[in-house]
């Protein structure tokens, strides 16, 4: 009896410890899905008993997948999804709000304002022109530096750009070039730009792969993408136009309601960590703590200056009457013509 | 009184069943769908706000454009494969050329594909890169030519196997007739085989132009900025998180599908059986002008497949297109690939054989529910409305309503939630709706006759149905096994939102992958699917032509 009280004990210790190391995490993200092997076993050289189970799409469907699950969330953590996304559901009561160890090393750009912050940064995703050189050659187009030469009657038909209504890359660079021209000249440039435009794209990596494929010679797009298709031999020139980029923070975030609300913290707490901001670095020219950041290949070197000031309440106050306006002036293209 | 009684008891399990038949389509279909449209008529605070909805988006512009581009991109790929489905199906069934067994297996060939596969030959088909560019004459390919050869190509199955499944069992007598009567081919043609496919017709021809209107796969990759209705439910929902304005959208393009229901409801009424219980099947006679008429009108199909196929395999061995074509096998690598690799393919072949077996059990025993039992009217009128319903419904809007229903806490099936059973339950719901079709369309062609011979010889319904209906549907019933099989592999727009960590899809890999601009990747994994769809579909043929051979015989008497 007593042997088998000892057994009983024993199981149930050693089933308590496989608990402990087996905390699984269901952690929602909108990382590129080839990073997230990497994110994992970094992550886990730190914490090998806290295991991530990935749901990966892109940042639409992601964000539209957490707001439908709103009444039962299935999420512990929330780890690489835009800004602007997490905005939405911070707005919604479905973040929970937590101070992670080493907030204070964060840029205050890259951390949600309340005291408590409801999400923190990791990196910046920002805008990039992809430019097909064997085409741009074949078309006699000269290289554009700025925003304002994609308004040049010379690259008519050679332009495309992503829908903001259907792209969350599409209305970055909508409301950034309204914040860097101003409401009014910001309107007339896109109005030229639109002259030049060959489509509108649903999805905001589509004009890069499509300069890449030389379906098209100038695609608006972000400059990670843009930089991952150079190394797999795309033919491609990355222009950082001399105006400024849009920009877009990817944050980590804890989701109200969890179940493992402890993991979830330490997770949190790693993904600012200084060896997390440099796994970022790995992809990304910019990341949330200041000092760390080498420059990447096919990133500019002095990315931090090129990113523009970004209002990011601005943006989010302003971006159903932005969409509204967007589609009034350009989304019956094929009417006009 | 006594008979009345006797005729219930006689009728009464049978509407029950029905009944339960209906209860578990309205779980699977009409609680969820209801749970995301009644959004159409709340605020996003989720208060009752009437039509203000639809008031905001029909004034916000451009809907017209987009309605109509639906309406005329649907209209035009409806003619366009209804008529190539029914001359394909008129070759197969009724001249006697060699090899038509592989001709039906190239012809679905494309429902066996995921839908990226077209979409890339298109692109590198026609694009600005393409190798027959030239083709379009100066056209773009992006825009509403691609979505109609696009919708064109991923539709033909479909209509053909409806269109197959009504001409397969022809009455031999008829045609016997027109020739005694010195009838013109050309004559019989229009007075018999049209006819007697109407149903067929009909059918193939709403599901098409359902299909094309409530698909975004094919407009949002090759459709440039052609606005459709489908594609503006993408918009809000992916692009803008606006569901309520999503469910606006979906409300409008249930439209069709009731006109579908409506329209199937009055060409049913005029349908009889056309395989009554003293048919004799049809066997085509020796013609050899007729023959290769039937080679001329398969061709231009066929090619037309096989070249969008060959261009998506070939693609998959490109290292960079268009700037380095060496080939080589790495892009078959799964095992390094991100999006889930083998297991992911694994769990895709779970989804399948599960919806596979559960969806050919359900679908089947409620259209011999339905069509062989006696049922109140009105009661099959539901049960028809139930099954169609699915197909007027984008999967993206499927998808979503799954989670509203099935994930709210106050479910109690809230458990099935994120597991392989609520992708199954959701993928044969998705393509209910052909299936029930194939189903029913099989069965009408069996004389009622049947039941009352076997009625009087003391059988019961029930074994009629495993003695005579069940192996004289057969073939039919291999069809709608392999159409969900093959789907299931392929589907992506609803399980997007619905599989689990542990439940990722090979078809939402070809996705993400395609999305990272691993081109080749994702073409080299959607002919994995393609080759293992074309697997399950030569087994699905052996098994016919096995069925085919041990009940010819006696399908066709002494002779």
């Amino acid at each position: 009896m007593k042997q088998l009280k000892k057994a009983l004990a024993l199981a149930a210790l050693t089933a308590a410890m496989g608990a402990q190391a087996q905390t699984e995490l269901t952690v929602y993200t909108a990382v590129e899905a080839e990073d997230l092997a990497k994110y994992a076993e970094r992550f886990n050289e730190a914490h090998p008993d806290i295991k991530i189970n990935w749901v990966r799409d892109s940042t639409g469907v992601i964000t539209a997948r957490l707001l439908a699950e709103k009444e039962n969330p299935q999420a512990d953590v929330v780890w690489g999804l835009a800004g602007t996304s997490l905005l939405l559901l911070k707005n919604e009561g479905m973040l929970a709000p937590y101070a992670p160890e080493g907030l204070d090393a964060l840029s205050p750009k890259f951390r949600d304002s309340d005291e408590t912050p409801s999400w923190v940064g990791m990196d910046a995703w920002m805008a990039a022109i992809c430019v097909n050189t064997v085409e741009a050659e074949a078309n006699n187009l000269p290289m554009p530096t700025s925003w304002q030469d994609l308004a040049n009657p010379v690259y008519q038909g050679h332009v495309v750009m992503p829908n903001p209504n259907s792209s969350g890359t599409g209305f970055l660079d909508v409301s950034a070039w309204l914040q860097m021209m101003g409401e009014d000249s910001g309107w007339t440039f896109m109005d030229g730009l639109h002259q030049n435009i060959s489509r509108y794209t649903h999805s905001g990596s589509k004009p890069c792969k499509m300069a890449a494929s030389g379906e098209t010679t100038i695609g608006v797009s972000f400059a990670f993408r843009g930089a991952r298709l150079k190394e797999q031999g795309a033919p491609l020139e990355l222009v950082f136009p001399s105006e400024g980029l849009g920009w877009e923070v990817e944050a980590t975030a804890i989701v109200n309601g969890t179940d493992n609300l402890e993991a979830a913290q330490t997770l949190v707490n790693w993904s600012i960590s200084r060896d997390a901001m440099e796994m970022y670095n790995e992809g990304y020219a910019i990341v949330g703590m200041p000092g760390v950041a080498k420059p990447v290949q096919n990133f500019p070197a002095n990315a931090e200056e090129l990113i523009i000031d970004n209002d990011f309440a601005w943006a989010a106050s302003n971006r159903e009457a932005i969409l509204a306006e967007w589609a009034n002036r350009y989304d019956n293209k094929s009417e006009a013509e | 009184m006594a008979g009345l009684r006797q005729k219930l008891s006689d009728r009464g399990p049978f509407a029950a069943l029905l009944v339960a038949g209906c209860a578990v389509l309205s779980l699977l279909v009409l609680a969820p769908l209801y749970t995301l449209l009644s959004k159409s008529v709340e605020n996003r605070a989720g208060e009752f706000v009437g039509l203000e909805n639809f008031a905001r988006y029909l004034s916000s512009g451009g809907i017209e454009s987009a309605f109509l581009n639906s309406l005329w991109v649907a209209g035009l790929s409806t003619v366009i494969v209804v008529g190539l489905a029914f001359m394909a199906a008129w070759a197969l069934t009724r001249t006697r050329l060699p090899l038509t067994g592989w001709v039906r297996g190239v012809l679905v060939l494309p429902i066996l594909a995921p839908s990226l596969l077209p979409a890339i030959s298109l692109v590198y088909l026609f694009g600005n890169q393409g190798v027959l560019k030239g083709w379009l004459f100066g056209a773009e390919i992006y825009g509403p030519i691609g979505i109609v050869m696009g919708s064109c190509f991923w539709t033909f199955p479909h209509a053909l196997m409806i269109l197959l499944t009504a001409m397969d069992n022809a009455d031999g007598r008829h045609y016997e007739a027109a020739s005694a009567l010195k009838a013109s081919a050309w004559r019989t043609f229009w007075t018999v085989t049209v006819p007697g496919a109407r149903y067929g017709l009909v059918s193939a021809a709403f599901v098409v132009f359902t299909l094309v209107i409530t698909d975004f796969g094919v407009p949002k990759v090759i459709g440039g900025q052609f606005d459709v209705l489908a594609t503006d439910i993408y918009k809000q929902v992916i692009g803008q998180q606006r569901f309520e304005m999503g469910a606006v959208v979906s409300v409008l393009l249930l439209l069709p599908a009731m006109l579908a229901f409506f329209a199937d409801r009055y060409v049913q009424r005029k349908q009889s059986a056309s395989f009554t219980a003293r048919s004799v099947p049809y066997k085509a006679r020796a013609d050899r002008k007729r023959d290769v008429l039937g080679a001329l009108v398969l061709t231009p199909t066929v090619v037309f497949i096989l070249a969008i196929i060959a261009m998506a395999v070939y693609a998959s061995f490109v290292t960079f297109w268009p700037y380095n074509l060496d080939l080589s096998l790495n892009n078959y690598q799964f095992g390094r690939m991100d999006g889930g690799g083998w297991g992911a393919y694994f769990n895709s072949l779970q989804l399948a054989l599960g919806t596979m077996v559960l969806g050919t059990v359900l679908v089947f025993f409620n259209a011999w529910l339905m069509e062989r039992t006696p049922q109140p009217k009105i009661l099959t009128g539901v049960f028809q409305f139930l099954s169609l319903l699915p197909l007027a419904v984008p999967g993206l809007v499927l998808g979503l309503s799954y989670i509203f229903f099935f994930n709210h806490p106050d479910n109690l099936l809230n458990g099935i939630y994120g597991t392989l059973l609520i992708l199954i339950l959701c993928t044969v719901s998705h393509f209910y709706a052909v299936s029930h079709l194939t189903a029913v369309t099989a069965l009408k062609q069996l004389d009622k006759e049947f039941e009352a011979v076997g009625e009087s010889l003391k059988a019961s319904r029930w074994r009629v149905l495993f003695t005579v209906t069940l192996p004289l549907c057969l073939p039919a019933i291999l069809d709608v096994a392999l159409y969900l099989f093959v789907n299931a592999m392929t589907t992506v727009s609803a399980v997007v939102f619905l599989y689990g960590p542990n439940s990722q899809l090979a078809s939402v890999a070809v996705l993400s992958m395609d999305e990272a601009g691993d081109i080749a990747p994702a073409a080299a994994m959607a002919i994995l699917i393609t080759v293992t769809c074309a697997g399950a579909k030569l087994i699905q043929g052996a098994l016919r032509f096995w069925v085919d051979r041990s009940t010819r015989a006696w399908r066709q008497g002494t002779e």
